[in-house]
């Protein structure tokens, strides 16, 4: 077991980054032992926010425990429902709505540009630039304020529900995502010119926090971190959900897979979201929004597993059912636990400042890791 | 005319013409004292709201703005809850080193401020090796810095302290180097002399491409010296928490941070001084008008405004770059400015002797 106060016996330095620290966005511990600048070896310590969701979840009906997983991955509250959504519906076997699907397909994308340009400015903190972090929720606020009109709520907006989503679109809402869209693209070049274009930050990125794809692979690292490493692994390629199957976009694969890889795979990405809206936004058919179905939910006897794409990679649900009103387990498959898991590979033999930066890339959720 | 010179003079008189001349040299020791320590604290003060300002500007939002019009007295009240609250020392730590640190930061920075002409004629002790002890004495900080992060007994402090350590010693380089070829073109150590040089000219103009090359030199190398972004690795605040002073709390944390403070207007000043003509007004050639109205303007706005021209340049690196990387920093300068500086320090060199400048 570690030492964790002190040196080791080789007389290298014992560190603590966190639960407590700026650059950890949450409570995540690491334990490393430090040759002067150099890292020899990071132990990854979790749990210490632990809420028991997948326990929890045993006890809430089908209609319930989706809403706990709002509560996991904050930042993609919504994609998470969308799956836990999706896999009550693969059992019961529910004809969602076309409207239902556009709408939640929709929310989807833009949670996905919210999450990464919370993460953008959140990385660029970690790298010593400050400025980004307010030019990021300058325009996520846009996306905050349409799924509030919406959904009544900022952050976890619980807008999805088993057979489709909770209530119609708000009026304004085509009028307020095409103005979104054309605010994007206007201050796209402003985050190029800022951080991506810099040279320090280039320095800083370039060839740090290196994955390869065969790691990739045996860690499971999915989402943009797998994909930066030349691993496809896009759910919405690869097992298309609701209408993703009919869409025009691109899986973003970069074969670098350092850590300005992972950064432009999220970049390209966001545009790729951009893209998918611009599909759908003039395209949503009139009709139901929600299915017509039973007041109370059971599962027929048997196992059920559906994964979607959330922003931080592959989520999935798997649910074992006994037949009763309330799973009889559940297990989440969360993308930010298998992608810290390949951390102590990445930064071995690198420097502090490499670990902060290579953690940002991987766009950690803390509550996303311990459930 | 009512100039700050004339000011000083007349004080100068006065008390000699009062006391006996040891009584009136006394006198002005203490009142040279008094505004070295008003100057200490106005100038934390309001560099502290400008940088927050700044700040706040770039990052489309607004700034201290509840206490006093514009948000002015917010510095004033954080420093008052600074001043109230407890000073920690911590378990293990070197009582001794851990509370004399950050005095020694704060004398280096207040013994800068002696050598540097605020005005024509307002300078506080004219030494004929002004540069030399700027160089000198701006070297004292980095003791007091790794003295804290030593004695602090804690690992953050100690990486702080240890990058700081090497920082500043090696950017010390660059900074010399660049400073000389001023030395070297006006022909003396004299921060008064050196302004002089500059009445027909700021050495930025009047030095063509060398001594802009050694004005880069110098700024990037006084960011790094003074640990602001992008070089603020000693703080680094999402690497090491906050570096050298984690575990500073209170009036002894205050200290540390006006000294930042001190420290760049310093910096500022004296690359205000050396490079852009010091309290000199800026004259075009011939222009006899132009010149004219350009004297009217009183020498200490010059110097301020050229000062905080330059102190808002740091300020933008600060809130524009990202943080560079140890390894970086060091390659940085022993790669690239060192031997810039060197050849450049050559050049200048050369231009001198052949008088190849304005």
């Amino acid at each position: 077991m570690f030492e964790e106060i002190g040196t080791t016996e080789d007389g290298y330095m014992v560190i603590n980054i966190g639960p407590q620290h700026p650059a950890t966005h949450g409570v995540l511990h690491l334990v490393m032992t430090l040759n002067g600048e150099t890292i020899v070896k990071t132990e990854p310590h979790l749990g210490y926010i632990h809420r028991s969701i997948e326990k929890m979840s045993e006890s809430l009906t089908y209609r319930q425990f989706i809403y706990a997983t709002s509560r996991m991955d904050y930042l993609s509250s919504h994609i998470n429902n969308h799956g836990c959504s999706l896999c009550v519906e693969k059992g019961l076997q529910i004809e969602v709505p076309e409207r239902a699907q556009i709408i939640r397909v929709i929310m989807d994308e833009l949670t996905r540009i919210a999450s990464h340009e919370l993460w953008w400015g959140a990385m660029a903190m970690d790298l010593g630039a400050f400025t980004p972090f307010f030019h990021a929720f300058r325009e996520r606020e846009t996306i905050t304020e349409i799924m509030e009109e919406t959904c009544g709520a900022r952050l976890t907006m619980n807008y999805i529900c088993p057979g489709g989503v909770m209530a119609d679109l708000h009026p304004d809402f085509q009028k307020k995502v095409k103005s979104f869209i054309t605010l994007y693209k206007s201050k796209i070049n402003e985050y190029n010119e800022l951080v991506t274009g810099n040279i320090i930050f280039q320095n800083r990125m370039k060839g740090v926090g290196y994955l390869s794809k065969e790691d990739a692979i045996s860690f499971g690292c999915t989402g943009p971190v797998g994909r930066a490493s030349g691993v496809s692994c896009d759910i919405r390629k690869l097992y298309p959900y609701e209408v993703y199957g009919k869409l025009q976009f691109d899986e973003i694969l970069e074969t670098a897979g350092d850590s300005f890889a992972r950064y432009m795979v999220r970049i390209h990405e966001m545009n790729q979201s951009i893209r998918i809206i611009e599909q759908l936004i003039d395209n949503i058919p009139d009709g139901e929004f929600l299915a017509k179905t039973k007041a109370v939910l059971k599962l027929p006897k048997g196992e059920f597993y559906q994964r979607v794409e959330t922003a931080r990679g592959e989520f999935g649900v798997y649910i074992v059912s006994e037949g009763g009103t309330t799973p009889y387990r559940i297990k989440y498959r969360s993308p930010g636990f298998s992608n810290l898991s390949a951390l102590p590979t990445m930064v071995k033999g690198s420097k502090i400042g490499d670990l902060i930066a290579a953690m940002g890339t991987l766009d950690l959720v803390i509550p996303d890791l311990d459930r | 005319m009512l100039s700050l010179e004339n000011i000083i003079n007349g004080i100068h008189t006065w008390l000699n013409n009062t006391f006996d001349p040891t009584l009136a040299l006394t006198c002005e020791f203490v009142l040279l004292g008094i505004t070295a320590i008003a100057i200490f604290a106005v100038l934390g003060l309001v560099l502290v709201l400008m940088e927050r300002k700044v700040a706040a500007i770039m990052q489309i939002r607004k700034g201290p703005n509840r206490v006093g019009p514009f948000g002015m007295f917010q510095t004033v009240a954080d420093t008052l809850k600074l001043i109230m609250k407890e000073g920690l020392t911590p378990d293990g730590a070197d009582k001794v080193l851990f509370n004399l640190a950050p005095f020694i930061v704060m004398i280096a920075a207040m013994l800068l401020l002696a050598p540097i002409p605020f005005a024509k004629g307002v300078q506080m002790w004219d030494i004929n090796i002004g540069v030399l002890f700027i160089s000198a004495v701006s070297s004292i900080s980095v003791i007091g810095i790794l003295m804290a992060g030593w004695a602090s007994n804690n690992k953050y402090s100690l990486l702080g302290a240890m990058r700081s350590g090497a920082q500043i010693v090696s950017y010390e380089l660059s900074a010399g180097l660049s400073v000389i070829t001023i030395v070297i073109l006006t022909g003396s150590l004299q921060l008064s002399e050196i302004v002089n040089a500059q009445q027909n000219g700021w050495w930025i103009f009047k030095g063509h491409i060398p001594v802009l090359i050694s004005f880069v030199t110098f700024i990037i190398a006084v960011t790094a010296e003074t640990n602001r972004a992008p070089f603020d690795l000693a703080e680094a605040e999402s690497e090491l928490t906050a570096g050298f002073h984690t575990e500073y709390s209170g009036m002894k944390f205050a200290l540390f941070f006006l000294a930042e403070y001190i420290n760049i207007f310093i910096a500022c000043a004296i690359g205000a001084t050396l490079f852009l003509g010091g309290w000199m007004p800026f004259h075009i050639g011939n222009w006899e008008g132009f010149n004219a109205i350009m004297d009217y303007i009183p020498s200490s706005i010059w110097f301020v405004g050229k000062t905080f021209f330059l102190i808002f340049l740091m300020m933008w690196f600060r809130w524009t770059f990202p943080r560079l990387r140890v390894d970086q920093l060091l390659n940085l300068e022993w790669k690239y400015l060192l031997p810039i500086s060197m050849l450049n320090l050559l050049v200048v060199t050369v231009m001198a002797i052949m008088g190849w400048y304005f």
